[in-house]
This record gives C-alpha cells, sequence and structure tokens, in this order.
C-alpha cells in the first residue's frame, strides 16, 4: 500500500482521482474518506465547524451541571453525539481517528474514576460518596467553587463518551464493514 | 494482625511485575512474609498460651456489625505455624523447583503469597463472617492455582471440581454461621465459646457447618475433588492440599469445638464419617502407583483422623489433635516436597519405574524415611506422640472403644501405605532399571530437611508441644487434660495397640499383592464418588440446556407476550383489587401540552400504520421529542435535555442497524387464533400503562418530605444549586454508582454479541475467502487500520 497524502496529488499516481480532495486535516475528521459518490460535502463542512463547539457545549454542561441544566450524563452524550457528527459525515470511526483510545478503555476509565471518587471521602473520614467542595479564587474568572463530586460527573461524562463510541463501533462502522465485506464477496 | 495479613496480600500485588524476570528472586522475597508472620506470632507465644491472646479488631461497616476481628490464641498459633512456616519453606523450594521464567512461576509466585496470607487471616480471625470471607478466598487461590494457565483439560476439570464442592460446602457453611451468630446475638467466637447457643438452632448450625467442614477437609462422600487436585505443581499441593487448606476444616471444627461442644450427633457424626474416610483413603492409597496420589489418598485418611479427633469435644481429643495437626503438617509437607524432588530430578513419580532412588538421592531418601517414620507413628517422632495421645482418647477408658478400634484400624492402612511409599519409592526393585538422577540441590532439599527434623524435634522434645496443646485444650475446655503428651507413658493399652497397628501396617504391606487381588471379589460397580460428582453434575448441565431451550426460544413476539403478560399479572392483578382513586383529573395544567398531546397521539397512530421501518423509527422519535416537549412545558429542563439526547442517540442507532434490514415491514398473515390474542394481550397492556400512569400520579396525597429536604439542602450539603445534579451525584450518587456500571455492563455485552457474531461470520467465511477483495479484511473493526490511510 502506497502512502498516500491527499494535498501532494499526483496526476500520474495511480490513486483514483476522487481521492484528490480527501481532508487532510486528520483531527478533525477521520484520516479515512468515504467514496465521493457517497460523500455529502455541505455536511463534512458543517461538521467541521460545529464538531468543536458542540465538544465544549458538552464541557460546559459537564461544569455547569451543578448550578442549572446539565451534568456528566448530558455532557456525556452532547460529546458522544459529537462524534456521531463527525461519524454520519465523515464514514468509520476506528482506530484511524485522531482520537485513538479505544472505547471499552473509556468506559473502563469512567468507571473506575466514579468509583474511585467514591471511595475517597473515607480517606478523610467522611462516608463514602460524600463530597466536600473548595473556593478558589483565580485571576480572570473569578471565585471558582469546586465540588469534588464534579468528578463523579467527569466518570460518568467519559463513560458515556465510551459507550457511545462503542455503539459507532459495532453498529456503525462494525455494520458497514460488513456490508462492505458482503459486497466485496459477491463482487 | 491486620498489617501483617494486609503485607501479604499488597505484595502479592506487586509481585507478579518481578516474577516472571527474577523468578528465585521473587520467590525469595515472598517468604520473607511468612516468615514475617512467624516471627511475630513466635514473640506473642507467652501471652497466647496464658490466656491473653493479642486481639485486634477493625470495623469496616459499623451499621452491619461487620468487622476483622484478629486474635492469637493457643489454636490459632499452632495453625500458625504450619501456615507460615511451611509457607515459607515452600516458597523458598518452589524457587527452586519452577522454571525460571515460565508462566507457571509467574502465577504461582504472587498466588501462593496471597494464599498464605488469606489463610493466616483464616486462623486468626474471630469473628464468622471474616471466617466465611476468608474461606472463600482461600477456595479461590486453590481454583487459580490448580488450574494454572487452564491448558489443559485435566487441571480445568480438577479446579473446577475442587471450586464447586468446596464452595458448595462454603454456602452451606455460611447458612450455618448465620444461623449460629443470629441465636447466639453475636459472630465474635470467643463471645459465642463463652454463651454457646443450644437446642435446635445450635443443632441446625452445626449440621450446616459440617457439610463445609467435610466438603473442605476432604470428608466421604466430597473426598475426590483432593485426589483430582494433585495436577497443580507439587509445591501447591504440599502447600494447599497436605498441609495448609485442607486443614481449614479440621480446624474450623477445633475453633467452634467450644461453641458446638453441646451438640450431641457431633461426636458420632464426625466419627462415622471421619473413620469412612480414613479408611477409605488408606484403602485406596494402597491401590495407587503414582506416589502425589498415594499421599493425596494419604492425606484424605489422615483427615478423617484428624476429623475424629476433633469432632470429639473433649479436653484429651483437642489436646491430640492440636498435637495431630502439627504432626500431620510437618511429615506431609516433607513427604510432598520429597516426591516432588524425586519426581523433578527423575522424571517419574510412578513408584512401577523407580527403582534404586535410595542410592542416588541418599539425603532425600534420609529425609523420607524421618517424614514416614512420623507418618506411620514410630517413636521418636512427633507422629508416633500425637498418635499416642489419639488412641489415649478413645481406648483409655474415656468412651467411643468401637471409635478407637476403627482409629486403629485406619492406622494399619497407614502404616502399610507409608511403607509401600517408601518401598515405592526409593528401595531397589528387581527387573525394573535403576532409574537416573542427578544430586539435588539444596533448595530442593533443605526445605523438606527442616520440616522432617522438626516432625523428629518436636518428637523428642514433646513437652514444647505439649505446652501448645494443653493450652489449647485448656482454652477450649476451661480446664487442661490430666493426660500430657510424652513419649513413654509406661505400659498402657495405647501402647499396646501402637504395637499392633505397627505389626499389622507391615503384614499388609508384605501381603498387599494378595490383598489387592481379593478386590476382584468385590461387586464391579460400588458407589463411586467421582462417578457420582460426574453424575450430579451432568445431571445440573442437562437440566440447564432443557430449561434453556424451553425459555429461551429465540422469538421476539414470544419474549414480549412473556413480559407483558408478567405485567398484567402481577402489578396488574394488585392494581385491580385495590381501589386507588383516581383524584385531581383534568384535562391539561398548561395550554401546551395539548398541542404537544395531539402530535404525540398523531405520531403514534402512524407508527401502528406504518408500512416502512424507517418511518416508524422516525414516528417513534416524534413521539420521544414529544414528551420530551412536555418535560420542557412541565418545568423540568434537566429532563428535558437527557430525553432530547437520549432520543437522538437512539434515532441514530436504529437507523444505524436498519440499513442490515429490509426497509418494509415483512407482512406475515398470522391465522386469526394467533392474531386476536396478541391484539388483546396489547390493548391490555398499553391500557395498564395508562391507567397505571393515572393511578401512580394521584397517589400522593402529601407533599413529599423527601424532596423538601432535597431542596433545602442542596446548597448548603451539596454545594449544589441545580437540586436535580445534587440528587444525581451526590445525594443518591450511591445510584449513580450503580447505574453507570449497568450501562457499563450493558454496553460491553451488546458490543460483544455484536462483535462476537460477526467474528464468528468471519471465520466460517474466510477459507474461502482467502483470494477475495482485500475489502473483506480491511473492514475488520477492531484491529484492522485501514489500508487507504496507513501511514
Amino acid at each position: 500500500m502506497t502512502e498516500h497524502r491527499p494535498g501532494s496529488w499526483d496526476p500520474a499516481s495511480t490513486e483514483p482521482w476522487f481521492r484528490s480532495d480527501a481532508p487532510a486535516e486528520r483531527w478533525l475528521l477521520p484520516g479515512y474518506s468515504r467514496d465521493t459518490r457517497e460523500r455529502t460535502i455541505l455536511l463534512e463542512l458543517l461538521v467541521r465547524v460545529a464538531f468543536p463547539t458542540v465538544f465544549v457545549f458538552s464541557i460546559y454542561l459537564l461544569f455547569a451541571g451543578h448550578y442549572r441544566a446539565g451534568g456528566g450524563f448530558s455532557g456525556g452524550l452532547v460529546a458522544g453525539q459529537a462524534f456521531v457528527l463527525r461519524y454520519l459525515a465523515g464514514g468509520r470511526v476506528d482506530d484511524s481517528s485522531p482520537f485513538s483510545i479505544r472505547p471499552p478503555v473509556l468506559i473502563g476509565v469512567g468507571l473506575t474514576i466514579a468509583v474511585l471518587t467514591g471511595f475517597v471521602p473515607v480517606l478523610f473520614g467522611a462516608a463514602v460518596l460524600g463530597s466536600g467542595a473548595v473556593t478558589l479564587t483565580v485571576p480572570v474568572l473569578g471565585k471558582v467553587k469546586l465540588v469534588s463530586s464534579l468528578l463523579l460527573d467527569v466518570g460518568v461524562y467519559l463513560l458515556l463518551v465510551g459507550v457511545v463510541l462503542e455503539l459507532l463501533r459495532t453498529l456503525g462502522s462494525g455494520i458497514e464493514a460488513d456490508m462492505a465485506a458482503g459486497e466485496g464477496r459477491r463482487r | 494482625m491486620l498489617v501483617l495479613v494486609a503485607a501479604h496480600l499488597f505484595a502479592a500485588l506487586v509481585l507478579p511485575a518481578a516474577s516472571r524476570r527474577h523468578t528465585r528472586v521473587a520467590f525469595a522475597v515472598a517468604a520473607l512474609l511468612p516468615t514475617a508472620a512467624l516471627c511475630w506470632a513466635l514473640a506473642h507465644t507467652a501471652p497466647a498460651l496464658a490466656g491473653r491472646p493479642p486481639e485486634e479488631s477493625v470495623v469496616w461497616s459499623a451499621p452491619l456489625s461487620l468487622e476483622f476481628a484478629f486474635r492469637l490464641d493457643a489454636l490459632a498459633l499452632t495453625m500458625t505455624l504450619l501456615v507460615s512456616g511451611v509457607g515459607a519453606l515452600v516458597l523458598l523450594y518452589s524457587g527452586r523447583y519452577f522454571e525460571p521464567g515460565g508462566g507457571d512461576a509467574a502465577r504461582s509466585a504472587p498466588l501462593l503469597l496471597a494464599f498464605a496470607g488469606v489463610m493466616l487471616g483464616l486462623v486468626w480471625s474471630d469473628d464468622l463472617l471474616a471466617i466465611y470471607v476468608f474461606w472463600e478466598l482461600t477456595t479461590i487461590c486453590s481454583f487459580l492455582l490448580v488450574g494454572q494457565s487452564g491448558v489443559s483439560r485435566s487441571s480445568r476439570r480438577a479446579s473446577l471440581q475442587a471450586l464447586l464442592v468446596t464452595a458448595l460446602g462454603g454456602l452451606v457453611m455460611l447458612l450455618g454461621f448465620i444461623v449460629l451468630g443470629e441465636a447466639g446475638g453475636t459472630y465474635r467466637v470467643s463471645e459465642l465459646a463463652q454463651q454457646p447457643p443450644t437446642g435446635a438452632p445450635a443443632a441446625v448450625a452445626t449440621g450446616l457447618i459440617l457439610v463445609g467442614v467435610f466438603t473442605k477437609s476432604a470428608q466421604l462422600p466430597f473426598h475426590n475433588w483432593l485426589p483430582a487436585a494433585m495436577v497443580a505443581p507439587t509445591p501447591i499441593s504440599t502447600y494447599l492440599h497436605a498441609a495448609s487448606m485442607v486443614k481449614a476444616g479440621v480446624f474450623l471444627l477445633a475453633r467452634l469445638a467450644p461453641v458446638l461442644g453441646e451438640v450431641g450427633f457431633l461426636p458420632a457424626t464426625t466419627a462415622v464419617f471421619g473413620i469412612a474416610t480414613m479408611l477409605v483413603g488408606g484403602w485406596r492409597a494402597l491401590r495407587e502407583y503414582d506416589l502425589k496420589l498415594l499421599l493425596a489418598y494419604g492425606t484424605v485418611s489422615q483427615l478423617g483422623f484428624l476429623t475424629v479427633l476433633a469432632g470429639a469435644a473433649t479436653p484429651l481429643g483437642a489436646l491430640s489433635v492440636a498435637a495431630m495437626l502439627l504432626a500431620h503438617g510437618l511429615f506431609k509437607a516433607t513427604l510432598f516436597l520429597v516426591v516432588g524432588t524425586v519426581d523433578h530430578q527423575t522424571g517419574s513419580r510412578d513408584l512401577r519405574e523407580l527403582s534404586g532412588v535410595a542410592g542416588r538421592l541418599p539425603l532425600v531418601t534420609t529425609v523420607a524415611v524421618l517424614a514416614a517414620l512420623s507418618m506411620a507413628g514410630l517413636p521418636p517422632t512427633v507422629g508416633f506422640v500425637a498418635k499416642e495421645a489419639a488412641f489415649e482418647t478413645f481406648l483409655g477408658g474415656e468412651g467411643g472403644f468401637l471409635v478407637g478400634i476403627g482409629l486403629v484400624l485406619g492406622s494399619v492402612l497407614t502404616v502399610a501405605y507409608s511403607a509401600r511409599l517408601l518401598w515405592g519409592g526409593f528401595a531397589g526393585k528387581p527387573g525394573v532399571p535403576t532409574s537416573t538422577a542427578s544430586a539435588a540441590p539444596v533448595g530442593l532439599w533443605l526445605p523438606a530437611a527442616v520440616t522432617a527434623c522438626g516432625g523428629l524435634v518436636l518428637g523428642i522434645a514433646y513437652p514444647v508441644i505439649d505446652v501448645l496443646a494443653a493450652g489449647y485444650a485448656e482454652q477450649t475446655f476451661g480446664h487442661p487434660a490430666e493426660y500430657h503428651l510424652a513419649l513413654w507413658h509406661g505400659f498402657t493399652p495405647p501402647l499396646w495397640f501402637s504395637v499392633l497397628t505397627l505389626l499389622g501396617g507391615l503384614t499388609l504391606f508384605l501381603l498387599n499383592d494378595r490383598v489387592l487381588g481379593l478386590r476382584e471379589l468385590l461387586p464391579a460397580r460400588l458407589p463411586d464418588a467421582q462417578r457420582g460428582y460426574e453424575r450430579v453434575m451432568g445431571g445440573l448441565e442437562r437440566l440447564a440446556v432443557g430449561v434453556t431451550g424451553r425459555v429461551q426460544v429465540g422469538s421476539l413476539p414470544t419474549y414480549l407476550a412473556i413480559i407483558l403478560l408478567t405485567v398484567l399479572l402481577v402489578p396488574g392483578m394488585v392494581m385491580a383489587f385495590r381501589d386507588t382513586p383516581v383524584e385531581q383529573l383534568r384535562g391539561w395544567d398548561k395550554v401546551l401540552q395539548v398541542p404537544l398531546a395531539l402530535v404525540i397521539l398523531i405520531a403514534a397512530a402512524g407508527v401502528v400504520r406504518a408500512t416502512r421501518r424507517m418511518t416508524a423509527v422516525l414516528l417513534v422519535g416524534v413521539i420521544g421529542y414529544g414528551i420530551g416537549g412536555m418535560f420542557v412545558v412541565g418545568g423540568g429542563p434537566d429532563l428535558a435535555l437527557a430525553q432530547f439526547l437520549v432520543e437522538t442517540l437512539t434515532l441514530v442507532a436504529f437507523v444505524l442497524v436498519l440499513r442490515r434490514l429490509p426497509a418494509r415491514f415483512t407482512e406475515t398473515a398470522s391465522s386469526p387464533g394467533v392474531q386476536l390474542p396478541k391484539v388483546l394481550l396489547s390493548v391490555a397492556g398499553g391500557v395498564f400503562v395508562a391507567f397505571s400512569a393515572l393511578v401512580f400520579s394521584s397517589a400522593r396525597d402529601t407533599p413529599s418530605v423527601v424532596s423538601q429536604e432535597y431542596l433545602r439542602r442542596a446548597e448548603e450539603e451539596a454545594s449544589a444549586t441545580n437540586v436535580v445534579n445534587a440528587i444525581i451525584v451526590d445525594f443518591r450518587a450511591f445510584d449513580t454508582v450503580g447505574e453507570i456500571s449497568v450501562l457499563a455492563v450493558a454496553a460491553t455485552g451488546v458490543a460483544s454479541l455484536v462483535l462476537t457474531a460477526r467474528s464468528a461470520r468471519r471465520r466460517r467465511r474466510r477459507p474461502a475467502d482467502r483470494t477475495s477483495t482485500p475489502a473483506a479484511s480491511a473492514g475488520s473493526v477492531t484491529g484492522g487500520s485501514d489500508p487507504e490511510v496507513a501511514e
């Protein structure tokens, strides 16, 4: 398999012509791009713009949960749906994506954080899953109140992202690969 | 004390990092911990024996009154000598026995150390529930150690058998513990001993606990897991299945002797089962050709002996059981280690192949002879001292003469198989080529020599062991036994019985071949414990297959029907027979709810009418968003947010799956006989849900106190102004952790199912597919990087 850089397209190359406009930036979309016949440039473009925004929004939800609507669950789902968008526009989500953490690992990390957070208060003599708050004064942001249960929310957030990615991996790219395999056999 | 136990477990966690590279160092380091425990226990000998045992308790759940209570009394001290002393020696021996850098060594070092830790916890525990926890932990360690890498079928079977049999006994025993603890009002053994429960609860508890004891200590009819477990490497068999773990049952009996001592049937039951085990084990030991199996059946036999003594519930019985525990641990560990060495050096432990080993391995042979003398109960070893006491228990006037005769018969067998072991393992045999063996390295014979000499020294220095055993007897029954352990009591009946035993045993050994010939005369199909176990397991499997076949029919409508029927029958019935008033019924709270409800209703009607799958899914999505809208109108932004997000995700998942399904619903014309019940059931289900929603929402007649408290406390206790979030991450955080665990398990499970089904398909396809397009392999989901972008 020859190395292929979409930006430096060489007319003499044996690559199919439709690869020439494949995305070169790896961090916005997965390096993989689907066949031109299936691509919707408009959607891809929109997702490129929307993905970081949605992601930041999810993090906002995570932190805002303590005071307004939101929380780890909603935040995680929103972040997951950012990936869903990416998948819908760009194709498969797998090891070729810039976030190459495997979903089960993410689920495990989330669960571990949540459970460990539960045990930390025991070290300070409080009940399991108890919480405490610290108010910090940060130069630009002013007074910031940090609640220890935010960590539990972070665990939930990560776990949810992992679950959504797992869903994309198995039902999304998985089925796609299956269908491709099926077509390949028929051909 | 807790620190010592925890240190074992912690070191076991760290050890795997080192045990693969530096096998010997790892084992040597591991041996330090049992040594430390042994030194600690020896340093506290005086108070432990004087009736002021060191105690320590750590409460880990006050509301459930669960605690780790440790206590080092005379019995615990005796067991510590075995658990930690033999443990340290076995770990040293393992360093030489296992191949350096092998997987077995890397796995066994931490597991053996962990086992030493939990076993120590078991013998030090003063709390019934803690005893149970450690008890089951030893079972798990045994499972892992016997199973090893799980590559060979026999080790898998053996480890599973050991696990199933002992865990079954453990569970029954737990029931007994609970009966005992609830009847006595405390789970502390030392407190129960002062005021033992009486009557029916005590009797029931005794029966249940005996099942646990019999399974763990391999008594008839559960004994077969022990010989089967001999597939484990020899050091593991030595430690778990000879010196320490299998003693747990006897130990528990000895520990609970003051508590259960009043129960009338205890001595008789233990005597019957113990003697039967002793005879069957001894008999089988005379038939085996594998030295290790011979020893295993010998262990079964000796465990029967110990059970009889521990169940006797007399001061003299207590004295002899403590001495015998120690004696057996010492000589059996030695013999196992020796057999392991012979196996290691000659490559065989079949006594038909071994010949003239004594000439090749003189040191090892000397050690083996010492231990076998102790096993056969010859002076001046500790085995003799202990056996004299045991005979005295039953023959010296204190009741149970028949039991005594049983023990003598069993000991005759013991002498016979001891002689058979020595002859089979070490003697030169005419007609068998002399085995080749290189001299055994120090690491392989020294640990065995230490235990063998221990048996000899303790026999000569019998007052030491007398102090220990008498300490246990006194602590248990309140007054010391009048009998004292000694090598010479004069010409008493036990001495004559010992002589009789020796002569009988040697005769039996010499006539062994002829006696074995007699076996042909026995009926061919005697009840066989192994066959019984296999039949029970086979029956269970057939039952499971049958039940699964009936329940999992693989039809979605059937599952739905079962679920709906259950809902209708159980909660539906309750609701039908209780006249809960439906109050506060009004059209709407806010006008916006009306159009939303209309949208939902129209979408619902559309779903039923839809012929294309995609349409149906989208309409279900409309219903979901409509309900989300209801939440917004009702004033629950958090709920609405979650509803919208989950709905979106569900929609996406549906659409992803729909790619694989036909576009339209396949209409199968079902017969009216099926269609009518289907319609009735679904209508009834719908009516139930609608009606229950009405009933539940009007069931609350006073404002909830909990809600008010949540609102009041959210700010000060959870420092959150969003009460919903405060509930999720603080007030009910435990629920949240539980829920996300369920989510993780469900997601992993679904993913595994999908991926497994696909890889199974691909495997089936692969042989024919090898030369076809790369697309098939490029699509591999888990590992495949895309060939187009491989950089």
